[in-house]
């Protein structure tokens, strides 16, 4: 025990969780997608979450950057409760990337301009200075010779790519994926998984949603089991993978890893 | 024929005011169109309302009955402007309304995700429309967008009545001075031709350039 001072401000920015999810439900209408769902992530860990289609995996992600908005129970992210609406919602989006299945790339501006949008019009940095960082980024995630075309000229591999760099740009507390590789042909997937495994390298806190088991062995620091809306259990992957304590889970590795 | 080449500098001027007519009631419309668009897909239910209530008041009423309301009506009220910036402001406001429902369909035509990762990046729900959606919603809507503005042109005429001199009211003049109602009239509907012909041509010109690779 130091005597040195505690932190005295809120966001005590290394032993607090980054974020917390404290009973979480979402309906849609009268049909429940997730039920008292407690989660709580690290500063720096990488959480995996799997789980059959339909068990609200995408509904959990899309919660915590509010896309979604939680029927009941709370949701902090470094230490404060999620916005409700209007500015400070778009502020604390700022902070939280999201990559999608879909890439969603702007379709009407090139790769340079979607990865310095948001930097420019949400943090009012200078175009100059935001491009600078743009290319970086383009660089650091292989596609540096891309950033004057079109997304519709890259192959999904590079767009996906574009739109992790375009999440970065905003230099988010946390990146949250969903599925990002389940729209790719095979062969782009890896090149997609190894931007991925270098951020989690370098400390990015990140929640992914993914069938891709040999990331989420080899990447998690822990797996999230979801099943009809619940989340039925939490391991660390060697554990998880090794022996499953649910028969759910079970089941689904059986299926997943058979094929 | 002669009663035509003889005052071509009077179809001349009125032309020029059916085409100064044309162009700022345009921009007012796009403008309207804009915000009236934006009000109709907005979060806030009040503003979906009065974005809702513009367009149907203003699609369920006749523009001339607008017109005489405004030019006759409002100045009872104090209000007063001139023929022409009133001819001006119900013209624009009246193709307004068409042009935000043209837009909002442009609007819904853009993939949901072009929204959602912009709002994901913190984009408010006004920097959303402005920077990722309307740019695209607009490509979508060039051929609609160039119909409304053929059919301006042609409402311009709606001005006459209430005393502004553009093409239509001044061959309603020539023809009272100089009756020949075939010729004057003919040359009047020529006018007009000579200037929507062109407009199908130029949208499918601007429709090209703007619809890139997707
Ligand atoms: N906007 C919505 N309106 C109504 N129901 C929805 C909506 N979004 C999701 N759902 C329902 O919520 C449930 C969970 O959906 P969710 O997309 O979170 O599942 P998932 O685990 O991501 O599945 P997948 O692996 O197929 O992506 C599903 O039954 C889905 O039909
Ligand atoms: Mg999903």
């Amino acid at each position: 025990m130091s005597l040195a001072p505690q932190a005295s401000a809120p966001p005590a920015s290394t032993s607090q969780p980054l974020i917390v999810l404290d009973k979480v439900c979402k309906s849609f209408g009268s049909h429940e997608v997730l039920h008292d769902i407690d989660l709580t992530v690290d500063r720096g860990e990488v959480v995996v979450v799997i789980g059959p289609s339909g068990s609200g995996k995408s509904t959990l992600c899309r919660c915590i950057n509010r896309m979604e908005v939680a029927s009941s129970g709370s949701i902090t992210l470094d230490g404060v409760p999620l916005p409700q609406e209007g500015r400070a919602l778009a502020r604390l989006r700022a902070q939280v990337g999201m990559v999608f299945q879909s890439f969603n790339l702007f379709s009407h501006r090139n790769v340079l301009d979607n990865v310095t949008l948001a930097p420019i019009k949400v943090r009012g940095i200078p175009r100059k200075q935001a491009e600078a960082t743009a290319r970086e980024l383009l660089d650091r995630v292989g596609i540096g010779d891309k950033a004057d075309q079109l997304p519709a000229q890259l192959s999904g591999g590079q767009q996906q790519r574009a739109a992790i760099a375009r999440a970065l740009a905003m230099e988010p507390k946390v990146m949250l994926f969903d599925e990002p590789t389940s729209a790719l042909d095979p062969e782009m997937i890896n090149e997609v998984l190894d931007v991925m495994r270098e951020l989690a390298a370098s400390g990015m806190t990140m929640v992914v949603v993914t069938h891709e088991m040999g990331f989420a062995r080899t990447v998690a620091n822990r797996v999230v089991f979801m099943d009809g809306g619940r989340i039925v259990e939490t391991a660390p992957p060697e554990e998880f993978f090794a022996n499953p304590k649910s028969e759910r889970a079970r089941d689904f590795l059986g299926k997943v890893l058979s094929h | 024929m002669n009663v035509v080449l003889d005052n071509l500098d009077v179809f001349g001027s009125g032309l020029w005011t059916t085409l100064k007519l044309t162009a700022l009631s345009f921009l007012l419309a796009l403008g309207i169109g804009v915000v009236v668009a934006t009000a109709r897909v907005s979060p806030a239910a009040p503003l979906r309302a009065a974005g809702l209530a513009y367009v149907e008041t203003v699609r369920n009423t006749p523009p001339l009955v607008l017109l005489f309301l405004f030019v006759y009506g409002l100045p009872k009220t104090g209000v007063k402007y001139s023929l022409f910036i009133s001819a001006v402001l119900v013209l624009g406001g009246y193709t307004g309304a068409f042009v935000a429902e043209a837009l909002r369909s442009g609007i819904s035509a853009v993939p949901i995700g072009q929204a959602e990762a912009a709002r994901s990046l913190g984009l408010t729900f006004t920097k959303t429309l402005r920077y990722v959606v309307l740019p695209q919603a607009f490509r979508t809507v060039i051929p609609p967008l160039g119909a409304l503005l053929s059919a301006l042109v042609r409402n311009t005429s709606l001005a006459a009545p209430i005393g502004v001199l553009e093409l239509t009211a001044r061959a309603g003049q020539l023809n009272t001075t100089d009756p020949n109602p075939v010729w004057i009239y003919l040359a009047a509907a020529a006018a007009y031709m000579v200037v929507t012909l062109p407009l199908g041509a130029v949208t499918r010109l601007v429709e090209r350039r703007v619809a890139v690779a997707r």
